[in-house]
């Protein structure tokens, strides 16, 4: 997988934490694409192509909020690492919940990582260009080119 | 605090002490055990026989290639056991097979790194795994 032509879906409701993202990754950009969905309802369509997603490019990565309207994360992500035509994609759990019972499900669910939103500007930069690089440097992913 | 718990699951010799080297000057106090091969580390996560008194890795870094028994089938063994799954596997291998990379995420490794041959691009990757997963990953409480 070359860095460069790696695609990124981030599942995130909050407007603010979306801005952030998108202007810290960019800064870098490692990952040739980044799409954007709302909700985990708009995350499952985006991810089988349903409706107006029918053109959506499969990700190599998924950026996943757990606090979601509609269809929250951690059902997105059962739903995800269940499916044969899915679970290979690496799922980075990116939430405000430092609650050990979350933690232990989103493991249990076999998220590839979790990790916790640091609240301080800086250390939210530094902890967004760490998982870009090693994501996209460091780890190999699958070829996501057997998609059904 | 406690030191953050690794086993490394290598049967190389030279790639044991260049990862021993790697976790050396990570700024996370940790503490690295080794298992040689797949039986090996089994045994150290079950707790049984020499390996009675093992503590509970938070991380295990595991090789594909082993003696014995199989990392592919270490892998699929602590992902399918309840009580072990929830520990985050990184595979760490040579091979660049994208039959072995799509594999072990269908058997849910929790990341899939390559080995450099490359002395510095080797502890440039055990750096970046040990910073990424030590210092910004929150790992399951106990």
């Amino acid at each position: 997988m070359n860095p460069d032509t790696a695609n990124m879906l981030l599942v995130e409701d909050n407007p603010g934490d979306v801005r952030l993202i998108v202007e810290t990754l960019e800064e870098n950009k490692l990952y040739n694409t980044l799409n954007v969905v709302s909700n985990g309802v708009e995350a499952l369509a985006y991810l089988r192509r349903e409706d107006r997603f029918a053109d959506a490019t499969r990700p190599d990565l998924i950026l996943l909020d757990l606090n979601l309207p509609r269809k929250d994360g951690r059902e997105v992500l059962a739903e995800i690492k269940t499916d044969e035509s899915l679970r290979q994609i690496p799922v980075v759990v990116l939430t405000t919940s430092s609650q050990p019972q979350d933690i232990l499900a989103c493991y249990d669910q076999h998220a590839n990582c979790y990790i916790t939103k640091p609240l301080d500007f800086d250390q939210f930069v530094r902890v967004m260009h760490s998982i870009e690089s090693f994501w996209f440097t460091i780890v190999k992913l699958p070829d996501g080119q057997q998609d059904g | 605090m406690r030191p953050v718990e690794i086993l490394l699951v290598e049967d190389n010799p030279g790639d044991v002490r260049l990862t021993i080297e790697g976790l050396q000057e990570a700024r996370v106090y940790n503490n690295l055990h080794v298992a040689q091969d797949g039986i090996e580390a089994l045994g150290f996560l079950h707790r049984e026989g020499l390996h009675s008194e093992a503590p509970r890795p938070d991380l295990i870094l595991l090789d594909l290639n082993l003696p014995r028994k199989d990392g592919r089938e270490v892998l699929a063994e602590i992902k399918a056991d309840v009580g072990l799954r929830r520990i985050p596997v990184i595979v760490l291998t040579t091979s660049q097979d994208e039959e072995d990379i799509l594999k072990t995420y269908d058997l849910h490794a929790n990341c899939y790194v390559t080995k450099p041959l490359d002395f510095e691009q080797f502890m440039h990757v055990v750096q970046s795994v040990e910073d990424f997963w030590l210092s910004v990953v929150t790992f399951p409480p106990e």
